[in-house]
């Protein structure tokens, strides 16, 4: 959530609970909801590494709060995630290490463990078409997040085919 | 045309049943075994998409189900009435009456309007001209297709053509529906266009049977049976709970 906050607030300074508001309003229901107490501990810590400063304003009626800007080294931090690609997800090591390793165990067969994964990947397949349907369609931001989950999930789907096919023929 | 003394329906019966289907194709080189034995019972109000890869013999599985082609052995029931002695005519009919089927090209009369081929299955099965109209524009614009009566196929995008299809399928309110791969030929938007209608039939109580490898696709299902080298290798319902129980959100995780 680090840099996603430095993201938000290069737009301007902004509370913690804006930011809360910010990110749920970008990225929709799709987004598992940030608590408002991870945002404060993360915006404490990017305060104490120098990457944003805080300063606090006097609420008449309520405790004070908190308003947070960008700081040089934030800017640099941000420009440096920029300039990085991302890393791209590998094969779901978990699973696969359970599929390879399952006939030396004789605790579990391979195309049984490959079943059983492919219903879990289709009914999360089925949530994810009906977080789609739900939310807005004129939410872009949300919507590819979730076709992005989507085709990833229909990859991890046809690689699940790719070995029932090749460890079928071996039976 | 030679007809099976009706048969005492039960209520109950499923909608489509098969037992031991075997087809194999003999074409140059070794024979291809298609469908190597498949037991299979879709009930009323269901919606199965039968998945697996490509070559798997999934569109043969569903040809057989809706006699297009027939089983080497193996019987296909429809409500509890066994098809063996069916002859071509016959299927011709049922395919009117309580199969509609949608394909993966759509395969539309090219030279008939958007209307004339919804109609066409209607007036066939002897409906008359008037409620065949009706019918055709109430379909037509449920599915959004108001304004293109007049067009040829040609003329209209593959997703529009899959509506016109899918329309025709289901002109003569057919107790079945078999779709098969009904999004092949079609861009993401298609596909999802294609889902969202599949699911709001199905809803209405509509039985669909699906042959697809799109996943985004099978996954509006509530069964999926997933067939490799001409068997069922798996057959789960879906029961649309998330699976880790963590809510719906819990759903996609973004990293840090």
């Amino acid at each position: 959530m680090r840099l996603s906050l430095l993201a938000l607030l290069a737009r301007g300074p902004a509370h913690g609970y804006e930011l809360k508001q910010d990110l749920e309003q970008l990225l929709g229901a799709a987004y598992p909801q940030p608590n408002v107490g991870q945002i404060y501990v993360t915006l404490g810590r990017l305060e104490k590494s120098g990457l944003i400063a805080g300063e606090e304003v006097e609420q008449s009626s309520r405790p004070n709060k908190k308003i947070y800007h960008l700081t040089d080294a934030g800017r640099e931090a941000l420009r440096a995630w920029y300039e990085e690609t991302a890393d791209e997800p590998r094969v779901r090591d978990e699973f696969f290490m359970k599929l390879a390793l399952a006939p030396q165990t004789g605790l579990a067969d391979q195309i049984a463990l490959i079943n059983k994964q492919r219903r879990q990947y289709l009914n999360t397949m089925r949530d994810l078409s009906k977080l789609a349907a739900a939310e807005s369609r004129d939410n872009r931001i949300s919507q590819l997040l979730i076709e992005g989950a989507m085709l990833h999930l229909q990859a991890d789907l046809d690689w699940l085919e790719r070995c029932q096919e090749e460890l079928e023929e071996l039976e | 045309m030679s007809r099976t003394p009706p048969s005492p329906r039960a209520e109950d019966a499923p909608v489509l049943r098969a037992e031991g289907l075997v087809k194999t194709h003999h074409g140059e080189g070794a024979p291809a075994h298609a469908v190597r034995g498949v037991d299979l019972a879709v009930q009323k109000g269901e919606f199965v998409a039968v998945t697996g890869p490509s070559g798997a013999g999934k569109s043969t599985l569903l040809h057989l189900l809706g006699g297009l082609q027939r089983p080497d052995s193996g019987s296909v029931w429809l409500d509890g009435e066994c098809t063996d002695a069916y002859s071509e005519a016959r299927w011709a009919v049922e395919r009117r009456r309580r199969i509609g089927i949608v394909f993966q090209f759509f395969n539309l009369v090219s030279n008939l309007s958007v209307a004339d081929n919804v109609e066409l299955p209607a007036l066939l099965a002897g409906v008359s001209p008037k409620q065949a109209r009706a019918e055709r524009e109430e379909l037509l614009a449920e599915l959004g297709l108001e304004g293109k009566e007049r067009s040829m196929p040609g003329e209209l995008s593959g997703g529009e053509q899959q509506r016109v299809a899918l329309a025709r399928a289901l002109v003569n309110h057919p107790p079945l529906l078999l779709a098969d791969e009904p999004a092949g030929s079609l861009d993401s938007k298609g596909t999802r266009e294609v889902t969202r209608l599949l699911s709001r039939f199905h809803q209405r109580g509509q039985t669909i049977l699906l042959v697809t490898h799109d996943a985004r696709l099978a996954s509006a299902a509530d069964r999926v049976i997933s067939f490799f080298d001409g068997r069922i290798a798996d057959d789960a319902a879906l029961d649309g709970t998330p699976s880790r129980g963590v809510g719906i959100s819990g759903v996609l995780e973004l990293k840090d």
